[in-house]
This record gives C-alpha cells, structure tokens and sequence, in this order.
C-alpha cells in the first residue's frame, strides 16, 4: 500500500485506535486536514481556540484513559497550545500533540508562521520529535503514543513540516508492530526486598497514614488501593488529584489535604508515624513548609518516576514502579504475613481523629438570602447523585468542588491541579462528554475562569455536547481577593471583575440554555430542570456570596497544624 | 561537592539542548559540558561537570535518567577514575621571557605546538588542578589567550560505560 505522508498520519492515528481529533487548520497542516477529509473512521472536533483543543484531548484523556490528540497549524496555532501542553505534562496526562511545521528547506529562516515548536515546549513534555523524512512518520508516531501512555504518562509532541505531507509523494506503509527504545525503558514492577520492608513497618505503625495522588488514577489501581486500605484499617487521605480513587464517602477517607485540605488529614499528617506515599509527589500545595513536614514519620514512597523520590522530602524506603502493580503485590505479601496490626495503638489513634473531625472543618452557614458556593457544590452532587464527571476550572469554586462534591470513583473529578490553569474546564468538559456521550458532565466554574475560553461554547453547540456548566458567580477574582484580604490587608488589586456580560444572554447567544440563579431555595429545582435537559447545554449563572472564603486554609510556608480555620469553626 | 557525570546519549539532534535546557529549568549548576560521538555512531558521550550536595546530585542524575535520549549515565565522583583535561594556551614569549617559559612546559610535561617571534602555544593536559597550576605559574602578563576542553573522565577497573 503506498501513502501519502498526510495519508501515513491518518493510518497511524487509525492503528493507535484514535477516535477523535481535537483541532484546528492552518497552512502547515493543510494536507493533514484534506486526508481526513477524505475518512470516516477519525472523528475531527473542530474547536475554537487552539489552548481548547489541548484541553479537550486532555479532559478526553483524563476520564478515559486512552490518550487525547490534538492536530494544530505551525506559529501561532503551536504557541496557543503551549498551555495546554503544560497543563497536561503538570498533572502527567497521556497525550499527542501534532504540530504542523513550515516546510523542512524553510525551517531556521523565520518563514511565515515559523516558531521553534520543539524548542518552545521542550521543557513541557514528556518528549517530543521533529520529523525530517516521510519514512519516520511510523515509527515516530509508535514511538509517541508508547512514550506518552507507558512509564509516567505525559503529553509528546510531533512537529510535522509541511513538506512531509506532501500528497504527492507516496511510499510503501506498514506500521511497526513492536517498539523498543534502548534508552527508554519504564519499571514493570517495584522491588520486592523494599516491598517486605515496607509491609513490616506498616503493620508496626501505631499512628499510620496512607496519602494517595493522581498516580492512582492514572495507573487505574483504585480497586488494588480500596482492598489495601480496607485491610489495614488505616486512615486515608488524598491530594486534589487523586480525588475518587478511594471512594470520598467512606468512613475511613479524612478528606483531601494540604493548603485547603481537612483539619483531620492535615492533622493527622503532622502526627502521624508511619506515612504510606502512593502516587503521589509531594507537591509544595500538599506538604506546606517542608521542614516542618510529618516531622515523626517513617515514609514509604511508592511512584513510577525515581525523580519523584526523594525529591522534596527525604524518603525513607522507596519503591519504584507502577502504583497497580506494587500494591498487587503488597497485598500478596500482607497475606503471607504473620505479623498482626497494633489494634490497641491503631485505635486510639482513630479516637484522636475523630475528636479532629469533630471539629466539622468545612462546616457553613447557609442564609435565606445568599447562596453560598459550598451549598451549591452540594446540590450539584445531590441532584447528580455524586455520579457526575466533574471538570472545574481553577480557584475558590475549585476548591469547594473538591471539598463539597465526594467523589466515589475515579476519573471523575477533573481539574488542573499542577499548572492550575483557568480556562481548562469548558474544553474539558467537552473531552469527557466525547468520552462518554450518555453521561453526566457538569463544569464547575468561576466567572474569570470561564471567560479564558469561552468561545468553545461554539464547539459545545456544533458537536451537540449537552454540558451543564455551573458558574459560581462571586464578581472576584475569588482566590486572588481571598490572598488579599490574608495577606495585603484588604488591597483588592485588580481581582474585580467588572463589565462581566450577561452570562443567560451569552450562553443563548450561542444558541444554549441560559438559566440566572440567586435564590438559595431556587437552586436545587433550577438545577434538577438543567440535568433533565439531557441534549441541551444549561449555563448556569449562579449569584453566590463575594465574600466567602476557602476554609481550613494553610499559608504558603507553614505547617500542616497550623490552619487558618473558618470564623465559624472552634478555632485551633 | 563536585562530581563528574559520564553520560551516553543517542546521537540525535537536539540530545544536547534537552541536557543543557535541564540545567538551566531547574538550575543546576553546570562548570563544563563536552560532547562527542563514539565509536559507536548512533551514540553521543557527553562528560558533564556538575556541583551540589547529594541530593542536589541525585536529582540531576534521576532527571538526566529521565530524558529519553539519555541511554546510561555513571557519576565517575562515586569510585575511583581517571580525569583528564586539554589546554591550549598562547604564551608571550619576547626577549629574556622565551627560556622561562620553555622551563615551565618542561616542568609541567608540556608540548609546544606553534611558535612565531612573539608567542607559542603550549599543549598540556591533566587534571583540570594541574592546568590551573599551570596558569597560575605562567603570570598573567605573559597569558595571550587559554582554551580549555572541560574535563573527560573515565572509570578505573575492568568495567565500561557501554552498551
Ligand atoms: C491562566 C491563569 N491566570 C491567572 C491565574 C491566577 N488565578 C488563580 S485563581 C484566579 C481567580 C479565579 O477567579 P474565578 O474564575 O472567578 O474563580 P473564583 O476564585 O472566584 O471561584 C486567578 C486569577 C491562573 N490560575 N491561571
Ligand atoms: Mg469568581
């Protein structure tokens, strides 16, 4: 069979089992856009925004696993993707990036639309490729999608000079079965000496915490962890990625940690001694002043990527590899164990964490008059019966969706949570109800956060995506005014958000459902009327409190017993 | 603490911007970088000389580890090794300074390579100290121009960094 290089692309996304393409034309990528013309098996999402298109792979990626591709023009179309490159390589998320380059004989000229793709997002990928002969579009394209799903997952590059694609050179195709790279070579399985080790000084722990990140989810080992913890008895925590991989409701789950996390897991961090690390990396978010962190604990890392180790803190034992397979055999060796837990200590340390989570950390109080961001969270998860997919923007309403909405499963709850990119919501909502066209996906959004790419509202119409999006409307920059009335005395510099437009009109200018909501005895019907227009996408304008506050909340630099607590609490 | 860090890479373009791009991200300190191909010609050795405490250390040789490109590495600080460095420096060598100097290269077991009225050049090779010694010695007046290579270095014992 003899292709084309634009043809060759096609066929290798079709043998990587693509389904969708999230993209944008431009001149580089001109043949690319005619061969898919001429196809049916690859669906295009023509978005409108090229940062949207990256989001969307990502948000596709994300709640199903398999990795999200995006096709963008050379020059401007490369650098409007740049952040959503960066957003995925932050939070480790399997994807393909295809970038149209300028034609090989122009590259280094400043030709029209010419920018140094692979120079540019060199330090946020996982790895990226120029190609220089249509006879390496195979094997790079193998290369890509094995790098960017195996080991630690994360965003690949592959810059494609027009010249490349011309269509009138074809050549003999075939797409390489297996794929080996001698200075590539992920850890199948952690050590199982470290693995004993570890089991040893679990089952000696008198004050434990096991503290998982999105390792877990990416590395689909939730069942493994549940059985793991549920053994134990231990008490659980989570970071603002590994939500839902251990179910949120559950008695033994303390809620997320670190600077917005729970009283009870952040306390429970600072006197805990044995630390049980899974997938997670010791994010500066998570661990607050390092110094100061876990000061009494024995920690025990588990992660795929040996740079995570040690990195931050200082671990004492280590095991390398994927989170699935070493709690596998965690387990194995747990029942081959004669040793027996420390009930005795084990339980007065859950009577200690009880009297923690006594202190009803995220308690608010909910008026007549104004809703409060925390009770609409709240509402969403009772009108989805806590079994929506939930992509959020980045700031307060983020906070509070990750606080308020317990999620049970994972690949659930989606949000930036490395890079913290606002704007990354909407296209991820439209990733994930590609994903799963029947499901429901609710955005939950700010009404800064929801401007940075609102023009997909576009796309959401073309492709009939009936999300739900729920803008927490507080008139702030709300994350920023909350550092300023902490940390500047009130000096609300520039995070106002004036001349906002009518979001009900906006929406249905886009030929959406626009629904404004200010009551709080009006938002739980107004919201089960939103998710029962199962083939419309309501935008949900939601008037809340501009004051309210992220509570229990820890200052950059200190430690976890030292939270700010809501005025409303028992003060620490 | 400064180590010497022996790396072999694929010989590809755009390898050695990935590296020297690592140290600048996340600033690593980075006193010398050589690069060359090998016998091998789908392989690049790259000898790199770094300083930090251990764990600075073992960051950077987990993030080099972790460049795809990057096929093997071996600090050469951790065991015994040979290091070697060339220098090539020009010498003023007027009137009565011409003897001193062939003195000092004979000390210091170097060649002279070129030689005009005014000046030569002296080849010399070693430990980067000794190369350091050699300069320090020759004055600064009489010091036309120094290049140096950066240090190579190579495991002592039976075993290679090889494939
Ligand atoms: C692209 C980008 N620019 C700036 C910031 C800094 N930032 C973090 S939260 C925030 C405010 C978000 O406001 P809004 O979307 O209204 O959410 P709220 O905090 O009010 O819930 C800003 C500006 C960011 N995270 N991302
Ligand atoms: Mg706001």
């Amino acid at each position: 069979m003899e292709l084309s290089g634009a043809e060759i692309v096609i066929q290798c996304l079709k043998e990587e089992g693509v389904e969708y393409v999230f993209g944008y034309p431009g001149g580089a990528v001109l043949h690319i856009y005619d061969a898919l013309f001429k196809q049916n098996d690859i669906q295009h999402i023509l978005v409108r925004h090229e940062q949207g298109a990256t989001h969307a792979a990502d948000g596709y990626a994300r709640s199903c696993g398999k990795p999200g591709v995006a096709l963008v023009t050379s020059g401007p179309g490369a650098t409007n993707a740049v952040t959503g490159i960066a957003t995925a390589y932050m939070d480790s998320i399997p994807m393909v990036v295809l970038t149209g380059q300028v034609p090989s004989p122009f590259i280094g000229s400043d030709a029209f639309q010419e920018v140094d793709t692979v120079g540019i997002t060199r330090p946020c990928v996982k790895h990226n490729f120029l190609i220089k002969n249509v006879r390496d579009i195979a094997s790079t394209f193998r290369k890509a999608f094995y790098l960017a799903t195996s080991g630690r997952p994360g965003p690949v590059v592959i810059d494609i000079p027009k010249d490349i694609t011309d269509p009138n050179i074809k050549i003999p195709f075939s797409y390489p079965k297996k794929i080996k790279m001698r200075s590539y070579n992920p850890v199948a399985k952690g050590h199982l000496g470290q693995i004993k080790r570890a089991i040893d000084l679990m089952l000696q722990a008198e004050r434990p915490v096991i503290y998982t990140g999105g390792g877990v989810v990416l590395d689909n080992a939730d069942k493994q962890l549940v059985e793991l913890v549920r053994t134990l008895g231990f008490p659980i925590t989570s970071t603002l990625m590994g939500l839902g991989a251990y179910p949120g409701t559950d008695k033994q789950f303390l809620g997320m940690l670190g600077m917005h996390g729970t009283y009870e897991a952040n306390m429970a961090m600072h006197e805990t001694d044995t630390l049980i690390a899974i997938g997670a990396r010791f994010d500066d978010r998570v661990t607050g002043q390092v110094a100061q962190f876990c000061p009494n604990a024995t920690i025990i890392h588990i992660d795929i990527d040996p740079s995570s180790i040690s990195k931050n803190v200082r671990v004492d034992v280590p095991i390398v590899g994927p989170v699935s397979s070493v709690l596998d055999d965690m387990l194995l060796v747990l029942k081959e164990n004669k040793q027996s837990l420390k009930s005795e200590a084990l339980a007065k340390w859950w009577k200690q964490i009880e009297v923690w989570r006594s202190k009803q950390c995220l308690k608010y109080q909910q008026g007549s008059d104004i809703i409060k961001p925390q009770f609409a969270v709240e509402t969403l998860y009772r009108v989805t019966g806590g079994d929506a997919f939930v992509a959020s923007d980045v700031g307060q309403h983020q906070m509070f969706a990750a606080q308020f909405y317990r999620f049970n499963k994972p690949r659930r709850w989606i949000n930036s949570g490395g890079l913290g990119t606002m704007g990354f919501g909407l296209p991820a909502g439209m990733g994930i109800q590609m994903a799963y066209p029947d499901a429901s996906v609710a955005v939950v959004t700010g009404e800064a956060s929801i401007q940075m790419c609102i023009q997909e509202l576009a796309t959401c119409k073309q492709y009939h995506l009936p999300l739900k999006i729920m803008l927490l409307n507080n008139g702030y920059m709300g994350m920023v005014r909350q550092w300023q009335e902490f940390f500047y005395e009130g000096r609300y510099s520039h995070s106002y958000v004036d001349s906002l437009p009518d979001f009900v009109k906006l929406a249905e200018s886009y030929g959406h459902v626009g629904m404004k909501i200010e009551q709080p005895n009006d938002l739980e019907a107004a919201m089960q009327e939103a998710f029962a227009m199962r083939d419309r996408l309501v935008f949900m304008d939601v008037v809340v409190d501009p004051t309210e506050n992220v509570y229990p909340m820890i200052e950059a630099g200190k430690g976890h017993h030292e939270m700010y607590m809501s005025p409303g609490s028992e003060l620490v | 603490m400064r180590h010497i860090i022996s790396i072999l890479m694929e010989n590809e373009s755009g390898a050695l911007s990935r590296v020297a791009g690592l140290f600048s991200a996340r600033g690593y300190n980075i006193e010398s970088l050589t690069v060359a191909p090998t016998e091998d010609p789908t392989l690049s050795r790259m000898t790199l000389v770094t300083r930090g405490d251990e764990a600075i250390v073992e960051q950077i040789t987990k993030q080099l580890n972790k460049l795809i490109e990057v096929v093997k590495l071996l600090d050469l600080s951790d065991g015994p090794h040979i290091e070697r460095e060339i220098m090539l420096i020009k010498l003023k060598a007027e009137n009565g300074k011409r003897e001193e100097a062939m003195r000092l290269v004979e000390i210091f077991r170097g060649k002279v390579v070129d030689v005009t009225d005014s000046t030569f050049v002296v080849e010399l090779t070693g430990k980067s100290a000794k190369l350091d010694a050699f300069i320090k010695a020759a004055h600064e007046e009489s010091v036309v121009e120094v290049v140096r290579s950066g240090p190579l270095g190579i495991a002592r014992g039976a075993k290679g960094l090889r494939l």
